[in-house]
């Protein structure tokens, strides 16, 4: 295994990225990894663009992923998955929400919504799209999108099921605990693989 | 439940830089600290209140004020914090300078976090020029543990070396997290308050000795600096030599592990001795640092030496890994496997149900605009409101409108307002207001109250009625105090009901007299939904005439044919899509109580 490993959850504001990165760091930690995450607070929250690096691995010193290095992009929304598309190494996988929010841009007649899927065959991009919502939606809590993407990617990243789900339980209030890992069990066998 | 931090002792735990800082005050003894929320700062005293409840914390109504409680508390022996966003430190500015000269009695530690790249802020101001031209000491770190360790350097150089000491962080060491190695609380006692005019009346008799004393000091410690482990030299290849501080010093690393590097922790006074130990060891020199060439220009001009910097690391901007590769190893890049896809930007809107909103809707519909203010409300300059068209800085929209009639009078002002938020205002609009009634002004003020400081993630100030633990506490009465500034029309109106709100500014703007609207209505942060319906529209019966697309409400998206409102984002309590359409298509259940 090499030594760091590099991922980016990404998304718009409130869709939970914060969570996410938190249970990766904390499975990262009970997995005896040094971690760095970063993320930018403040004007990026209010809907826009948000993103989260996290880094794992012996020794950490950069907390920001290198453009081309990105093991894993983790997207919550499917355009957003294409916004740091430079920064996915060559064997780096990205799994994204199969998910659409229109940006205010786009609400005023600004811009347009892109079509994600042909960018994503001309660019042969390697995308996999979930259909986290429903998912979420069959589980009656559409709360756990996000932690049914983690356990989507849970095992393409050295960490133990084990580690993954101590960290789930940590970060979730004791109420939510049994939807949130039945999302995570959800995601990991249907996208395991 | 989760345990407070301030009962774990012991551990290593992930800390953001702010949480480090407030770990950090906890575990040496900080006995009270003020601040002013401010991004990328907030978390500061939000941790401090939450986590660490002996320390005595207070949200301030200005970085000034913050910094003037905290000079007094100092004074009377007790350990001190500040924390502010670099423009902060601008306005906290005044006292910062003759602190200087007054120097220590508790340890003292402010708290700068400057914001390279502007994710958050209006400039990209270096605070190291103001902690030189200050005089006073500037501590740097790295990471979390280093933003831990440096709050208990700090206050201990502030006390042996008589000094205010600005910890200098920026965004991404504030919003970064890394290990941090927990300890116990180490209590130290507060002194007691002794009179010394010598020491804290700067007349100019007491302040040239003052100045002497400040001039030793940066001396002494730039000596005592360079043989300190703050600042290092992490000896390796000497073909080359990265001079850096703060989070550059974590790129270099990454990109150049075999290089020597000097890593500063003291940017002011700089450590010469070992300064000048390293440019003699190394073959060449390159500094990597952000923002302002500040190591470059000022150990250049001392040593009168060649080296690269900003000549080839960028003056603008955030560093990254890819950038400082590019810069020290040129033509090393990384392989880029997928190209950069250009995409609809995704920039920050009101939230759905935001009170500006409606303010927003009506100032634009009257064809009007406004001079701004720092807060959520600058998004008021975004389509499809387009009504904002200045912001300077904090309490500047009042100043500024005044500024536009004294040049070209109430006409040539046309339908402009000043927009402020009445955190913004408390922080230094109100002396704004103050000039335009003494002087003769006629504008209007919207004072747009949404009882929290938002931006910055939802705080308290004096308006809100609670302090920053969340405690009962007074409300400042604005009309009360607009009243009292002596202005006479004074409007109070909830600005989601949009006949009102229309008709107050059609005709505030339209007096010829000096006005204050105070938009009512609470931040949608501020409280839980009392209704529980979200708004849906009737496709037979819309028309499709957009009018509703004219909020610039994240809720409602257009289909190409209709507008469609997302369940998820509509906020309950807000029924302006249903007041602006006019065949009323869209319809909530209003009445139903969560």
């Amino acid at each position: 295994m090499k030594s760091v490993t590099n991922v980016i959850i990404c998304g718009t504001g409130g869709q939970g990225i914060l969570l996410a990165s938190e249970v990766l760091c904390a499975a990262a930690l009970h997995s005896g990894y040094d971690v760095k995450k970063s993320e930018v607070h403040g004007m990026s929250q209010r809907g826009g663009s948000v993103s989260s690096h996290v880094r794992f691995g012996e020794k950490i010193y950069s907390p920001l992923v290198e453009k081309g290095c990105a093991d894993l992009i983790l997207a919550m929304e499917k355009m957003e998955s294409l916004r740091w598309s430079s920064y996915l190494a060559p064997h780096g996988k990205l799994v994204a929400c199969d998910l659409a929010i229109t940006p205010m841009t786009v609400n005023t007649g600004h811009a347009e919504y892109p079509d994600v899927n042909a960018i994503i065959e001309r660019e042969n991009l390697p995308v996999t799209l979930i259909p986290a919502v429903e998912i979420a939606g069959e589980l009656g809590n559409l709360r756990v999108v996000n932690v049914v993407l983690i356990g989507a990617v849970s095992s393409h990243l050295p960490i133990d099921e084990d580690h993954w789900k101590k960290a789930i339980e940590e970060r979730v209030p004791p109420k939510a605990l049994e939807v949130n890992l039945e999302a995570f069990r959800k995601g990991r066998e249907l996208f395991g693989n | 439940m989760r345990k407070k931090l301030n009962t774990i002792e012991e551990g290593t735990i992930l800390l953001s830089g702010n949480e480090a800082v407030a770990r950090g005050a906890w575990e040496y003894g900080v006995h009270f600290a003020s601040a002013y929320p401010g991004t990328p700062s907030t978390e500061i005293l939000e941790t401090i209140a939450e986590e660490y409840d002996e320390i005595d914390a207070q949200w301030a109504p200005n970085e000034k004020v913050g910094l003037e409680v905290i000079a007094g508390a100092s004074f009377a022996g007790a350990r001190v914090l500040s924390a502010m966003k670099h423009v902060g430190l601008n306005v906290a500015a005044d006292p910062l300078f003759t602190l200087s000269y007054i120097g220590a009695t508790g340890g003292i530690v402010i708290i700068s976090a400057d914001d390279p790249g502007m994710h958050s802020s209006q400039n990209e101001q270096d605070n190291r020029l103001i902690g030189k031209a200050a005089k006073v000491v500037i501590l740097e770190p790295s990471d979390s543990q280093e933003a831990k360790d440096m709050v208990g350097e700090g206050l201990r150089i502030s006390e042996d070396f008589d000094t205010p000491v600005l910890l200098r962080l920026t965004t991404r060491i504030c919003h970064s997290k890394s290990m941090v190695k927990l300890g116990p609380r180490k209590e130290e006692s507060v002194k007691g308050y002794v009179g010394d005019i010598k020491k804290r009346v700067p007349i100019p008799a007491h302040a040239r000795a003052m100045h002497s004393r400040v001039e030793k000091r940066l001396k002494d410690i730039s000596a005592w600096g360079s043989e300190y482990s703050l600042n290092r030299i992490e000896k390796g290849d000497t073909s080359l030599g990265i001079i850096t501080s703060g989070i550059s010093y974590q790129y270099v690393k990454e990109v150049s592990p075999e290089a020597s590097v000097l890593k500063i922790g003291i940017s002011n006074p700089l450590p010469w001795n070992l300064i000048e130990k390293f440019i003699n060891m190394v073959d060449r020199v390159v500094f990597v640092e952000e923002n302002d060439p500040y190591l470059e220009e000022n150990i250049k001009a001392r040593f009168l030496i060649q080296a690269d910097g900003k000549n080839i690391v960028p003056i603008e901007g955030e560093l990254n890994p890819e950038i400082v590769r590019k810069a020290v190893h040129p033509g090393t890049s990384r392989e880029i496997a997928f190209s950069e896809i250009e995409l609809p930007a995704r920039p920050p809107a009101l939230c759905a149900g935001c009170p500006h909103r409606g303010a927003f809707y009506c100032l634009s519909k009257l064809g009007g605009s406004s001079t701004g203010d720092i807060g959520c409300y600058t998004l008021g300059l975004m389509p499809p409101h387009n009504a904002l068209e200045t912001t300077v800085c904090m309490g500047a929209s009042i100043g500024v409108l005044a500024g536009i009639e004294k040049a070209v009078g109430r006409e040539g002002m046309g339908k402009l307002v000043a927009a402020i938020g009445e955190s913004t205002f408390v922080h230094s609009g109100i002396t704004g207001l103050i000039d335009m009634v003494y002087n003769g002004n006629t504008g209007t003020v919207m004072i747009m109250d949404n009882s929290l400081t938002a931006m910055t993630g939802g705080q308290e100030n004096p308006t809100t009625g609670k302090n920053l633990r969340g405690e009962p506490a007074p409300v400042l009465d604005l009309e009360k105090l607009v009243t009292a500034c002596g202005v006479k029309h004074i409007r109070v109106v909830d600005p989601h009901d949009l006949p009102e709100m229309e008709k107050i500014l059609k005709e505030e703007m339209n007096r010829d007299e000096l006005s204050v609207i105070i938009t009512k209505r609470p931040c949608i942060m501020a409280y839980r939904p009392i209704r529980k319906g979200v708004a849906e529209v009737d496709p037979d019966k819309c028309i499709s005439c957009k009018l509703c697309m004219k909020l610039g409400c994240p809720a409602i998206s257009w289909d190409g044919e209709k507008p469609e409102i997302s369940r998820h984002l509509c906020w309950p309590d807000c029924d302006l899509c249903m007041q602006v359409c006019p065949v009323d298509a869209i319809s909530k259940d209003m009445g139903g109580l969560t």
